[in-house]
C-alpha cells in the first residue's frame, strides 16, 4: 500500500505543496475531530435541556426532598455548568462515560458489553449487502446495457424499488412471521444459547433493504461505466467480457458503491435500533432505546455520544478507503 | 452538473411517477374518509377480544376487542399527518438554511457548511432518539424530533446545488450588473433546483414517516391510548404467535405508503436524469465471411456498410485497401462516416449500429468471421481521440498498457512492463518507469496519447487505426504525436489508417487519402496531389480552402 502515497506525491500535476495523502489524511482528521467535538458537546447539553430535574428522576419516585439533594450532589448537578463540562470531558479523557443508575454500574462497562454485539450484526448485514449486492448490479447492469432487456430492466427496477421501502423493522416483523412463526425455523429473538442462529434474522432484516438500495446504485454506475470511452480501449484491447468487467468497470464502481456503503453502514447504526428491539438483540440499540424509556438519562449520553463517535469513525474509514481506491479522492475535490 | 443548466422543462411523467402518484393519493383518501367514517370503532371496546378475520370486523379484533382495521386507517391518518408535517418543516427550514449559507458572508458560510456536514454525518434515528429523550414521548414531540432530525441533509442538499449555480457564469453576471437578491433566487436560484428538492421531497416524507413509526415502535413515540402505525406495529408484536394477523394492518399501511413515496421520488429522480433514456435494442451483425478478392494488400475493405437498427444506412458500401507501411488518409466533417468506417474495422460498433462487407480483412484475420480476441488484438489497434477519457481513471498505467501482452502474449508482468517500457522511450516518453506508475491524471494528454501509441505497437498489429487522435491535443504537442506516426510508418510495415477532419494535418502525414461525405467516399488523392493542390472534387476543395494558413501578405 505504501508505494501508491508515495508515487503520489511526486505526481507531476500537484495542486498543493506537501504530499497530497498528507493533507488528505489530515483533512480527515479534521473532519473527524469536528464530528467527535461536536457529539461530546451535544451529549453533554442532553441532561441539562431535559425537562423536569434529572435529579428527581435519578432519585427515584419514592425519594425524600434530602434524598434527592443528595443525589444531586452526587451527579454534581448543584456545580456550575461549566464546570459540570470540564468534568464531562476529563472523564471522558479517562474513559469515563458516567454511572447508570437503572444498571448501578458505569455506562463504559455497559458499552462494552453491548458493542460487540451492534458491532458484529451490522458489519455481518454490511458483509452480506456487498457480495450480495455489487455482483447482482453488475450483472443486471451488463445485461441491460444500452437499452437491452427492457423487461429485465424495469422488473429489477420495481423489485428493488418495492423492497428497499420496507423499512428494517416491518422486514424484521415480517421475517419473524415467516421464519419463526408459520416456518418455526429459526428463533423469534436473541437467545443466549445459539446467538449463531439468532443472528440470522436480524442481519437479513438490516441487510435486504440495502441489498435493493446497492445494487440498483450499482446497475445504474455499470451501465454508466460501460458507456466510458476507456471501457472501449479495454474492449479494443480483446480481453473478454469477464476480464474487461472485473479490471475495468469494477475499480470504477466502487467509488460510488464504497461512498454509498458508509452512509448504508452509518444508516444500519439507526436501523440498529428497531431492528435490535424486535430481535430483543443485546446491543447498543436496544441499550438506547430503554435508557431512554427508563430516563436514565448519563446511560442515554454514554451510549449516543458512543454512537456518534463510532459513526464518524465509520465515516473517516470509508473516506480513506476511497482515497485508496480512487486516487482522485485525495486531491481535494471530492464533490463528485 | 451537465443537467443544471436553466431550463423550464415540463415534467415527463413516467410509470413509476404515475404508479407512485396514483398509489399515495388513493392511500391517502381512503384513509381520510375511511378514518372519518371509523373512527368511533377505532377505540371502541367490545366482547369480541381477540378474534380472528370476519364479516363484522375485516381484519379481527385485538384484546380488547377493538376493530383492528378501524385502528389501522385511524393509526395510519396519524402516521399520514404526521409525516407531511415533518416533511414541511424540515424542508422549508432545510432549504432556507442551504440557500441562506451562500447569501452569508464568507467566514459564516464556510462555518455553517461545516456544522451541517457534521451533522449530516449522525444517523438520523440516532439524532431523533437524542430529541425524543429531551423533548418526551407524544405525537408532537416525535414530530419535531424528526423534522429536527432531516433538516441537514435538506440544508446540504441545498447548499450544494445554491454553490454549484451561484458559480455559474449567467449568475455572476446578474450580480454583476445589480439583480437584486431576491430576483436571483427566484429567477436563477429555484428553477434549477426544484428537480432535486422534489426528489428530497419525496424522500423526506418517506424517511420521516419510516422514522417517526420507528419512534414509536420502540416505545419513544406515540403513547397508548393514541395511535399510530408503528405504535400498533408494536402492540401487535407480543401476540405475533397467537394472532399473527394483527400485524397485517399496519405492515399494509406502512408499506403502501412509503412504497408509493419511493416510487413518486424514483419517478421525479428517473424524469430528471437523461442518462436513463433509452436507445432502441440493437442487433448484432450478421456473421458472414469475407469474399476471396485476390488482393495481397494487408488491410482490405470491399462494400463497406454500416446501418442503424432502424435500417438506415450511415456508410453506403464504400471500398478500399491499405497497403504494408502505408498511411492512408481518410478525411471528412464530422458524421460523413470515416469514424464508424474505422470502429467497423476494430469491431467496436457502438450498440444499435451493424457492418456488412463483401469482405473486411486485416492481415490475415477475417473480420467478418467472428475472429478470436487474441488473433484480433494482433489483427487492429486503436488510438482513439481523446486521451483524456480513454484510460481507466481508476487503475495505473502499467496495469492497463501491459494487458494485451499478458493476456494475449502470455508475457509475465514483469517481461510486458519492459517491452512496454521500451516501447515508450520509442516515442519518446523521458522516464517510461515513472509513468507505469502513474495514474492517467497525473499525466498530460501528449504524454497519454503517446502511451496509447505504445500500447498500441505493443500487439504489433497489422493495422493500425488512428482516430483524429491529435484533435484534442494542442499543437505542439499534436506536431509530436504526428512525427511518432510518421516514424512508425518508416520503421515498421504495419498499414495505419488515420482519420481526421482537419486537411492540414492529414496533407502533412498520408500516403494516400480519401475523402468521405455521408457516408461515400467522393474523391481518392495521393499525397502528392494534394500538397500539390490538385483537387477535383468542390467538397475537397472546399476542405482545403477551410485550413488556416499563415500566409504573409506584403
Amino acid at each position: 500500500m505504501t508505494d501508491v502515497h508515495l508515487t503520489v506525491g511526486a505526481r507531476p500535476r500537484r495542486q498543493r505543496g506537501g504530499s497530497s495523502w498528507t493533507s488528505f489524511a489530515l483533512r480527515r482528521a479534521g473532519g473527524l475531530a469536528g464530528t467527535v467535538v461536536t457529539a461530546v458537546v451535544v451529549t453533554f447539553f442532553i441532561v441539562p435541556l431535559i425537562p423536569g430535574d434529572p435529579a428527581v428522576s435519578a432519585a427515584g419516585p419514592d425519594a425524600t426532598r434530602a434524598q434527592i439533594e443528595q443525589v444531586r450532589a452526587q451527579l454534581g448537578l448543584d456545580r456550575p455548568i461549566l464546570e459540570r463540562f470540564v468534568d464531562y470531558v476529563g472523564g471522558l479523557f479517562q474513559g469515563d462515560l458516567g454511572h447508570s443508575f437503572s444498571l448501578n454500574a458505569p455506562v463504559a462497562d455497559a458499552v462494552f458489553r453491548w458493542l460487540p454485539f451492534t458491532a458484529g450484526l451490522s458489519f455481518l448485514a454490511l458483509l452480506v449487502v456487498l457480495l450480495v449486492a455489487v455482483p447482482l448490479g453488475m450483472t443486471v447492469g451488463a445485461l441491460t446495457r444500452g437499452g437491452r432487456r427492457p423487461r429485465l430492466d424495469s422488473a429489477f427496477g420495481y423489485v428493488t424499488a418495492f423492497v428497499a421501502a420496507i423499512p428494517p423493522y416491518v422486514m424484521a416483523t415480517l421475517l419473524v412471521l415467516l421464519f419463526a412463526v408459520t416456518l418455526g425455523v429459526l428463533p423469534p429473538a436473541y437467545t443466549k444459547s445459539s446467538p449463531g442462529l439468532s443472528v440470522v434474522l436480524p442481519a437479513l432484516a438490516l441487510s435486504i433493504p440495502s441489498i435493493c438500495l446497492i445494487s440498483r446504485v450499482v446497475r445504474r454506475e455499470t451501465a454508466v461505466v460501460l458507456e466510458q470511452d476507456y471501457l472501449r480501449t479495454a474492449r479494443g484491447w480483446r480481453l473478454g467480457a469477464m476480464r474487461t468487467a472485473l479490471r475495468y468497470a469494477l475499480p470504477n464502481l466502487l467509488t460510488s458503491t464504497l461512498t454509498l456503503s458508509g452512509i448504508i453502514l452509518v444508516g444500519m447504526l439507526g436501523g440498529a435500533i428497531s431492528v435490535e428491539t424486535v430481535f430483543g438483540w443485546p446491543g447498543l440499540g436496544l441499550g438506547v432505546v430503554n435508557a431512554v424509556t427508563t430516563k436514565d438519562y448519563p446511560l442515554v449520553q454514554g451510549l449516543v455520544l458512543v454512537l456518534a463517535v463510532l459513526s464518524a469513525l465509520m465515516t473517516m474509514a470509508v473516506d480513506i478507503v476511497l482515497g485508496i481506491v480512487d486516487p482522485r479522492v485525495r486531491g481535494g475535490n471530492n464533490s463528485g | 452538473m451537465a443537467r443544471t443548466v436553466t431550463r423550464t422543462r415540463r415534467l415527463r411523467w413516467n410509470p413509476a411517477l404515475v404508479a407512485g402518484t396514483v398509489l399515495l393519493s388513493a392511500t391517502a383518501l381512503v384513509v381520510l374518509v375511511a378514518s372519518f367514517v371509523l373512527g368511533e370503532d377505532a377505540h371502541a371496546l367490545s366482547a369480541q377480544a381477540g378474534q380472528g378475520p370476519s364479516g363484522e370486523h375485516w381484519l379481527g379484533t385485538d384484546d380488547l376487542g377493538r376493530d383492528l382495521l378501524a385502528r389501522s386507517l385511524v393509526g395510519a391518518r396519524a402516521s399520514l399527518f404526521m409525516a407531511l408535517i415533518a416533511t414541511g418543516i424540515s424542508m422549508f427550514l432545510g432549504v432556507l438554511i442551504g440557500a441562506a449559507v451562500w447569501t452569508a458572508p464568507r467566514r459564516l458560510r464556510e462555518f455553517a457548511l461545516r456544522i451541517v456536514e457534521i451533522s449530516v454525518s449522525y444517523p438520523e434515528l440516532l439524532v431523533a432518539v437524542v430529541l425524543a429523550a429531551i423533548l418526551g414521548s407524544g405525537p408532537w414531540q416525535v414530530v419535531v424530533a424528526v423534522s429536527v432530525a432531516n433538516i441537514p441533509v435538506t440544508a446540504r442538499l441545498t447548499a450544494n446545488l445554491s454553490g454549484a449555480i451561484f458559480q455559474r457564469d449567467y449568475v455572476t453576471t446578474a450580480r454583476l450588473v445589480g439583480v437584486p437578491r431576491r430576483a436571483l433566487i427566484s429567477r436563477h436560484l429555484m428553477p434549477n433546483m426544484a428537480e432535486p428538492l422534489l426528489i428530497q421531497l419525496a424522500a423526506s416524507f418517506s424517511t420521516g414517516l419510516v422514522a417517526m413509526s420507528a419512534l414509536s415502535f420502540v416505545g419513544l413515540g406515540v403513547q397508548t391510548p393514541d395511535i399510530d402505525l408503528g405504535r400498533l406495529l408494536a402492540d401487535a408484536l407480543p401476540a405475533i404467535y397467537s394472532r399473527p394477523v394483527e400485524v397485517v394492518g399496519p405492515t399494509m399501511m406502512i408499506l403502501l405508503m412509503s412504497i408509493g413515496a419511493m416510487l413518486v421520488g424514483d419517478g421525479l429522480a428517473a424524469a430528471a436524469d437523461p442518462r436513463v433514456t433509452r436507445r432502441p435494442a440493437s442487433t448484432r451483425p450478421v456473421p458472414t465471411r469475407s469474399k476471396d478478392v485476390g488482393s495481397a494488400a494487408p488491410v482490405v475493405v470491399r462494400d463497406l456498410v454500416v446501418s442503424r437498427a432502424d435500417g438506415t444506412d450511415l456508410v453506403h458500401g464504400i471500398s478500399f485497401e491499405i497497403g504494408r507501411g502505408e498511411i492512408l488518409g481518410l478525411v471528412g466533417e464530422s458524421g460523413s462516416g470515416k469514424s464508424l468506417t474505422a470502429l467497423s474495422l476494430a469491431r467496436l460498433l457502438p450498440d444499435g449500429l451493424t457492418a456488412s462487407a463483401t469482405a473486411l480483412r486485416a492481415g490475415s484475420v477475417d473480420l467478418l468471421d467472428r475472429p478470436a480476441r487474441a488473433e484480433l488484438a494482433d489483427a487492429v489497434a486503436m488510438i482513439y481521440q481523446d486521451p483524456g477519457t480513454t484510460f481507466n481513471p481508476a487503475l495505473r498505467m502499467g496495469t492497463q498498457l501491459t494487458e494485451v501482452l499478458r493476456v494475449h502474449r502470455g508475457k509475465s508482468a514483469k517481461q510486458a512492463r519492459e517491452i512496454i517500457a521500451g516501447l515508450l522511450a520509442g516515442v519518446h516518453i523521458t522516464d517510461p518507469p515513472r509513468l507505469l506508475r502513474s495514474h492517467p491524471y497525473e499525466l498530460s494528454g501528449g504524454m497519454r496519447q503517446r502511451a496509447m501509441i505504445a500500447a498500441a505497437l505493443a500487439a504489433e498489429p497489422a493495422l493500425l487505426v488512428a482516430d483524429e487522435p491529435t484533435t484534442a491535443l494542442d499543437v505542439t504537442v499534436a506536431a509530436g504525436i504526428l512525427t511518432e506516426l510518421a516514424r512508425i510508418r518508416d520503421e515498421t510495415d504495419t498499414a495505419m489508417l488515420f482519420i481526421s477532419h482537419d486537411l492540414g494535418v492529414v496533407t502533412e502525414l498520408c500516403d494516400r487519402v480519401l475523402v468521405m461525405k455521408d457516408g461515400v467516399i467522393v474523391e481518392e488523392l495521393t499525397g502528392e496531389a494534394l500538397r500539390a493542390g490538385q483537387v477535383s472534387e468542390p467538397y475537397t476543395r472546399m476542405l482545403l480552402d477551410a485550413v488556416p494558413t499563415l500566409a504573409v501578405t506584403s
